[in-house]
């Protein structure tokens, strides 16, 4: 029985939300709000693959995000919207339902292809090295947007709205936040499915000792080739719906602010916690809501919170512990693997 | 003559490049720690000398000024900044760094608190002062050269000779003195230092007041060559100065300067050569391809690993 | 031990879930609350920040009078400000935030069209109607309804700079440089190029550079520029950089005339840029010094009330601020309900067809843009704005 609560509880969850979002309960505001969390779990918790579970310290996710906002951005403007530089849509608007999911994933598979710039080269190098090579990804993601005439350039991207309404002509229900639930759940799902699998624990074996690990037979270039890539793909995941819920995009709000914001998130949650990761991209998304009466003194008081955290708990809010080795009883009611 | 004046631009860009790429070198070269404070580090060293310098010469209005020359501002002005700007320093390792180090939190926690503290940095300033730009005055009679075409400003030479200067003097203590022979020795072991009778905790702070002085002087000097002030001046500047430093081998200081002044000289040749939009675009390809082809930087030496 | 802190932050965590979810639950009076996306943080908080001086000065005006009269009725007036950091997604939350839970009228802003953009497309779906002060990119207003601005366009800008330059300093070549990252810049970089080529002809566009949004450098740039011996050099960009970039260009030798588009029209130039600037030529929304009868009044309170001439961001943060009282007005009476309220309020906005503001009038054609005059003025020795030129569509 334990084995399938989380998921009943997980769906019947995401079917509440929907249903208050439906009548008005959760207002846009919040569901907004709920959105933009359910992006940072993705993105936090597909970096915590890398920087948490293997080691390394990458820090151009916004990147990956970037690119698959703008992959799947294209596929949905070009299918669904008029565009003045790429013609008229493509396909009818009934079938955005079933295009859309397609979308998604064109965005993260094009992402992960971009993760291979940082994965090859993790072959030879890592650590800080490794560090820079992302950073400078991401600086090169930015700048060759910023010269892409044909999708606006420093302008920005839009028109993606076009594809939801066509959704919401279909069936009216709040469809953005369902993709973005259901896009966190299968985020935190796989990643969950992959770092307890017998090949995904090459992946912590890499952090603990290369060298090592390759002794015990793990293949460790084709495990980075794999965590890289997942990471990314993910991150492009995240970029996508970031994408739709704002209905528009541009190359500056994927900047290395942004990198840096995910980067946080993953050490104020625990490094290779996946618990740890949503619980602080939650907290993190609240906190950044709640104090936005302290305007300017936000981003001084922010900070000194996390640099107080961090000197209480040098290793995150969770370590590298989930939530049910900290309490123990709950396993009785749930497992998930 | 228009490659002459491209190399002189380059040479001084990326002479700021390299003054501050070598703090990040000296404090990575001990503590195996990105001390990411250090672009905002060298804002406050900006700002400090601003302060300092309009406190002595009377001017923006203080009353309380002194009414000195511009000259002897200067002359005052370079030091008193280095020390407060270091303290500034000393103050972020004493009170973020250094219990984190004690509680043996990972390397990657210390580097986090480190952005965190850029990020106070940043914003407390802009939280204080407002958001109006500061003017700094002018503290040098500008004198324009001009060989055949190449213009180049006596402030030009002097950042580029300081930058030289500053490389020389740092690796002198480095390599020939005593003090410089614990720094190597701590980030060789931290752990068999102490047993050697070297206090470990002063060398470290040494370390962060010759670190921050360096990025309070590139601070004056910056602040002289583009006068103008803002809380964020020091976070770009600062993210590509910490990427030339790994380009040129974090924790070497020949590599610092040298990774320094090749972005510099990357930044411009492409603006030269290529239309300016693909700077950025041109600039970090280059850099990528470095790492591709020499993991560990161009002076930087592959770590043993143990087996 | 361990474990217990760790109980401790999950339980400060569903507090402050629960404390964030019931913030916003409030009632309020005879009050009219209009709501403010500001940039207060991130890269441009001088905007937000002249926005908010401005738009608190004229908030003090009207409750000192006892609020503002509507169909015979005085109602007090309540700004809310939100914060939006310089984001996209941040403005979008402010914006659904002003909407849902602060319950406000109309929104003011956010003024950069990176941020504007996306949060037209949240007001226009939410119907609740919004006025940029400051954007100038074609897409905030497109296609919605909902959303006004109180800027003249870009397309509108280019010509006048250029057709200005031609006859002032009778140019045949001249150069650009722009900010690549910043869309009003580049925009308005290509629309000039644009035009400038129809006029000269193909290739009198000697240099068309660009550069990155907090760059300090711009020697290369300049030194390629200088090399073209351009008749004069066209700078779109920020006051701040204008600085920087005119005092390089005199450094490399370069000793021709620079022309400016209304992102120099700061108070801030003058003090940063110092007697480099004089003499240049810029167009802008206003001009500071000279101006008369109510821009005049403005002006010189705000200098009083903060101790610096306004920027254009702040005249116009005061023209769409008025703006939106008097659609209120001419409503003609305050609905309880908050959704009928902004109807009104949206129709009466788009029943107005000339508004006289201290940025000179605005025309209204329908479609939430406004036709106004440009000026050009050029910086005087004492370092005021003077007034040289007047454009009309």
């Amino acid at each position: 029985m334990q084995k399938h609560t989380f998921t009943i509880t997980m769906f019947a969850g995401m079917a509440v939300l929907a249903v208050l979002a439906q009548l008005g309960v959760i207002n846009q505001y919040l569901q907004s709000v709920i959105m933009l969390m359910g992006v940072n779990i993705i993105l936090c918790s597909s970096l915590n693959l890398v920087n948490g579970y293997m080691g390394e310290f990458s820090c151009g996710h916004g990147g990956f995000m970037c690119v698959g906002a703008y992959a799947s951005s294209l596929v949905t403007v070009l299918c669904f919207s008029k565009n003045h530089i790429l013609g008229a849509p493509l396909l009818p608007d009934s079938l955005a339902l079933l295009a859309f999911p397609l979308a998604l994933a064109a965005g993260a598979a094009v992402a992960a292809v971009a993760g291979l710039v940082v994965a090859v080269p993790s072959f030879k190098t890592r650590g800080d090295y490794l560090a820079i090579i992302t950073l400078a990804a991401n600086y090169i993601v930015i700048s060759a947007i910023d010269n892409l005439e044909i999708i606006g350039g420093p302008r920005g991207f839009m028109g993606m709205n076009a594809t939801v309404n066509a959704m919401n002509d279909l069936v009216q229900i709040p469809w953005m936040l369902l993709w973005v639930l259901g896009g966190t759940l299968f985020s935190v799902w796989i990643l969950r499915r992959f770092v307890s699998s017998t090949l995904g624990k090459g992946v912590p074996a890499i952090a603990q000792d290369e060298i090592a690990a390759e002794i015990m037979s793990v293949d460790t270039n084709r495990m980075k080739l794999i965590a890289f890539m997942l990471s990314s793909g993910l991150a492009g995941l995240a970029g996508g719906l970031f994408a739709h819920i704002l209905g528009y995009v541009n190359p500056h709000s994927f900047d290395i602010m942004k990198s840096t914001e995910v980067m946080v998130m993953v050490y104020l949650g625990g490094m290779g916690s996946l618990s740890g990761a949503t619980l602080s991209a939650v907290l993190f998304t609240v906190l950044l809501e709640v104090l936005r009466p302290l305007e300017i003194w936000k981003w001084v008081v922010i900070p000194l919170l996390l640099i107080l955290l961090m000197q209480f708990r040098p290793e995150g809010i969770m370590g590298n512990k989930e939530l049910s080795d900290l309490f123990p009883k709950l396993k009785k009611y749930y497992s998930f693997k | 003559m228009e490659f002459f004046q491209h190399v002189l631009n380059a040479l001084q860009f990326g002479s700021f490049y390299a003054l501050i790429a070598l703090g990040y070198t000296l404090v990575y070269g001990v503590l195996r720690l990105i001390n990411f404070a250090h672009g905002d580090i060298f804002m406050v060293g900006a700002y400090i000398a601003y302060f300092v310098a309009i406190m002595l010469l009377g001017a923006d209005g203080v009353a309380a000024g002194a009414g000195l020359s511009p000259g002897l501002t200067l002359a005052i002005t370079v030091p008193v900044t280095m020390i407060l700007t270091s303290l500034v320093g000393v103050t972020l390792e004493r009170t973020m760094y250094r219990p984190l180090r004690r509680k043996g939190a990972d390397r990657l926690y210390v580097v986090i608190t480190a952005l965190m503290a850029g990020l106070i940095l940043e914003n407390g300033n802009l939280a204080l002062l407002g958001a109006s730009r500061k003017s700094f005055p002018e503290l040098l009679q500008k004198v324009v050269w001009t060989f055949g075409g190449v213009s180049v400003t006596n402030l030009k030479v002097i950042v580029i000779v300081a930058a030289v200067v500053v490389f020389g003097l740092l690796q002198f203590i480095v390599t020939r003195t005593k003090i410089g022979m614990a720094m190597r020795g701590i980030s060789y072991d931290k752990f068999a230092i102490p047993l050697m009778g070297i206090p470990l905790d002063t060398i470290i702070v040494f370390t962060f007041i010759l670190g921050s002085s360096m990025a309070g002087l590139a601070g004056i000097l910056f602040a002289m060559s583009y006068p103008i002030l803002e809380p964020y001046m020091g976070a770009l500047i600062g993210w590509k100065a910490f990427i030339a430093a790994v380009v040129g081998g974090i924790g070497d200081i020949r590599g610092a300067i040298v990774g320094g002044f090749l972005l510099g000289f990357i930044e411009i040749g492409v603006v030269a050569v290529f239309p300016s939009t693909l700077r950025d675009l041109f600039a970090f390809s280059v850099l990528l391809g470095i790492l591709w082809l020499k993991p560990t930087g161009l002076f930087g030496v592959a770590k043993t690993t143990k087996i | 031990m361990k474990n217990m802190t760790v109980k401790v932050l999950l339980a400060v965590l569903a507090l402050a879930l629960g404390a964030f979810a019931l913030t916003g639950c409030g009632k309020d009076g005879d009050v009219i609350k209009i709501g403010f996306n500001l940039e207060l943080t991130g890269d441009i908080p001088k905007v937000g920040e002249a926005s908010k001086f401005a738009a608190e000065m004229l908030k003090e005006d009207i409750n000192a009078k006892g609020g503002l009269e509507v169909g015979g009725k005085k109602y007090k007036l309540e700004f809310v400000y939100q914060d939006n950091e310089a984001k996209a997604e941040s403005a979008v939350n402010a914006a659904l935030k002003l909407i849902t839970q602060d319950n406000v009228v109309a929104i003011i802003g956010p003024n950069s069209s990176k941020q504007a953009i996306p949060a037209g497309g949240a007001c226009n779906d939410n119907q609740t109607p919004m006025v940029s002060p400051w954007s100038t990119n074609p897409d905030t207003t497109k296609d919605r309804p909902w959303v006004f601005r109180a800027a003249f366009l870009d397309p509108f800008q280019g010509p006048v700079a250029a057709n200005f330059a031609a006859k002032q300093f009778g140019a045949k070549t001249s150069a650009v440089l722009f900010d690549i990252a910043n869309d009003y810049s580049k925009g308005l970089a290509e629309i000039f190029k644009t035009e400038w080529e129809k006029k000269s002809g193909a290739g009198t566009v000697v240099a068309f550079e660009s550069h990155g949004t907090k760059d300090q450098d711009f020697s290369a740039q300049l030194t390629k520029i200088v090399a073209a011996k351009p008749d004069f050099i066209f700078v779109p960009d920020n006051y701040n950089q204008v600085a920087l970039i005119i005092k390089q260009a005199r450094d490399l030798g370069y000793k021709g005339p620079f022309m400016g588009s209304d992102a120099w029209g700061s108070a801030e130039l003058m003090t940063l840029c110092g007697k480099e600037c004089i003499g240049q030529f810029f167009s802008t929304h206003y001009a500071a010094a000279g101006a008369q009868g109510a821009t005049k009044e403005f002006i010189d309170r705000y200098n009083e009330k903060y101790k610096y001439v306004p920027d254009d961001v702040a005249a116009l943060t005061w023209d769409a601020t008025r703006l939106v009282l008097q659609a209120i007005q001419e409503a003609g009476k305050v609905e309880k309900d908050i959704k009928t309220e902004r109807k009104i309020v949206r129709d009466a906005l788009a029943n107005i067809k000339e508004f006289a503001g201290i940025t000179g009038t605005m025309k209204f054609h329908g479609t939430g843009d406004p036709d106004k005059c440009a000026v050009v003025v050029q910086i005087s020795p004492e370092g005021k704005f003077e007034f040289k030129e007047s454009v009309c569509p």
